[in-house]
């Protein structure tokens, strides 16, 4: 199967192992992640307001190059996929707004809202299914402790994320068992690492990160794991004991792609 | 109300899409806030304040520049009034004031590591200039 894929600016710079794992372990599963051509950044964080219109274009052009070539969208970035998935629900939901970026986007056809945007934690569970990963397991993770870290943007706001319970969420542990590790369930798995307030008040951020990783610690976490290149980056700052991964290393390990990856993505 | 605050009142209600009116004055929001301890406002001021045309001391306040984009007072208000959106209505049309914006490219050099992720920097742009 051939999906659309929006890696994002991070992913080709930061965060390339991200990118490298997804892209593996997707053949590995019989997925291929096709890249859009010509995308550009989706700006990092959705701007609410509903006048904000020229700064959405990025992701409404990455949606309809989904549209044009009749795939479903998959980002792996939680912030890519946010502003994406929000942007939809806005072409979706408001009228003004959608006439206001189809005349923007007269001269290369307009775009109807109808793509399908799924974050590769969804591929994974709704098309490959966790079961027939279970399966293509050649190293399980041997019931280590595994601490998933939601954090906001994968899950907020669940009207349109419509990803997983915003409050009680289940879809990365039930990978992590699929994997044969044992997940940790703790409080503050959907609670904010500090986000882009790191740029003027790191101060703050370390603060809200700490809290965080102390408390998957406290609950005998060995590893922490994270879709977000920003919350990594947050979390693992000023952590010494804990390491955070992505999601998509573990993934890569446990299908026995990690090495294969890491030497391209060199 | 003054027909000055009556305009900027209609102005974040339009662009926000937030009903202050149905806010029940319950306290969530800021309870929830990952932000609260940071802030001078707190979510559940913005929408009172807002209801009630008290909106200059908003556009002066540093909490514009500390709310996370969380969405978790979106999440979590039970009368869905949404008031990040809110919060984002009033910091844009403070930083869309002719040189009002709270970030310059020139200062985002000495703020640089070797491992922040460009996500952080293209964000913080978004969220603090216009
Ligand atoms: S979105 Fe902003 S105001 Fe709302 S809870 Fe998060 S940090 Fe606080
Ligand atoms: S949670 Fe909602 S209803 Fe309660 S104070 Fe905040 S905005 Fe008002």
């Amino acid at each position: 199967m051939k999906v659309s894929y929006f890696p994002g600016c991070t992913l080709k710079t930061k965060a390339v192992k991200l990118d490298e794992y997804a892209r593996r372990c997707a053949e590995v599963l019989g997925v291929t992640l096709e890249e859009i051509e010509n995308w550009q950044c989706c700006g990092g964080v959705f701007t609410t307001s509903k006048d904000e219109v020229a700064t959405k274009l990025s992701s409404v052009r990455v949606l309809k190059a989904a549209q044009d070539k009749e795939q479903v969208l998959v980002t792996v970035c939680s912030a890519c996929h946010n502003v994406v998935k929000q942007t939809n629900h806005q072409v979706q939901t408001d009228k003004e707004f959608a006439d206001k970026v189809n005349r923007y986007m007269a001269a290369e056809g307009g775009y109807d809202g109808t793509t399908k945007v799924y974050h590769y934690l969804e591929l994974l569970r709704d098309v490959v299914g966790f079961d027939k990963i279970k399966e293509k397991v050649v190293k399980p993770l041997n019931g280590e402790k595994i601490a998933v870290y939601y954090g906001c943007l994968l899950l907020r706001p669940g009207t349109v994320m419509k990803m997983d319970d915003p409050e009680n969420p289940k879809i990365i542990e039930d990978l992590i068992r699929a994997l044969g590790g044992e997940p940790v369930i703790y409080n503050k798995r959907n609670e904010c690492c500090g986000g882009y307030v790191t740029m003027e008040n790191p101060a703050f951020a370390e603060k809200k990160s700490q809290s965080i990783t102390e408390n998957a610690k406290s609950f005998g976490a060995s590893r922490m794991i994270t879709a977000c290149p920003l919350c990594k980056y947050n979390l693992e700052k000023h952590e010494e004991e804990l390491p955070v991964v992505y999601f998509t290393e573990l993934l890569a390990e446990a299908l026995g792609v990690k090495e294969d990856a890491d030497e391209s993505a060199e | 109300m003054s027909q000055q605050n009556n305009n900027l009142k209609e102005e974040l209600i339009r662009i926000s899409g937030v009903n202050p009116k149905k806010c029940m004055r319950c306290g969530k929001c800021s309870a929830t806030c990952p932000a609260y301890e940071e802030m001078e406002y707190h979510p559940h001021e913005f929408v009172v304040m807002v209801e009630n045309g008290n909106i200059e001391p908003l556009l002066n306040t540093e909490s514009l520049y500390r709310c996370l984009t969380c969405f978790a007072c979106v999440e979590r208000c039970p009368r869905g009034v949404e008031p990040a959106k809110l919060v984002e209505a009033v910091r844009l049309v403070a930083t869309r004031r002719q040189g009002a914006n709270h970030m310059k490219a020139d200062d985002v050099p000495a703020k640089l590591d070797e491992d922040l992720p460009q996500q952080a920097i293209v964000s913080a742009f978004r969220k603090y200039t216009k």
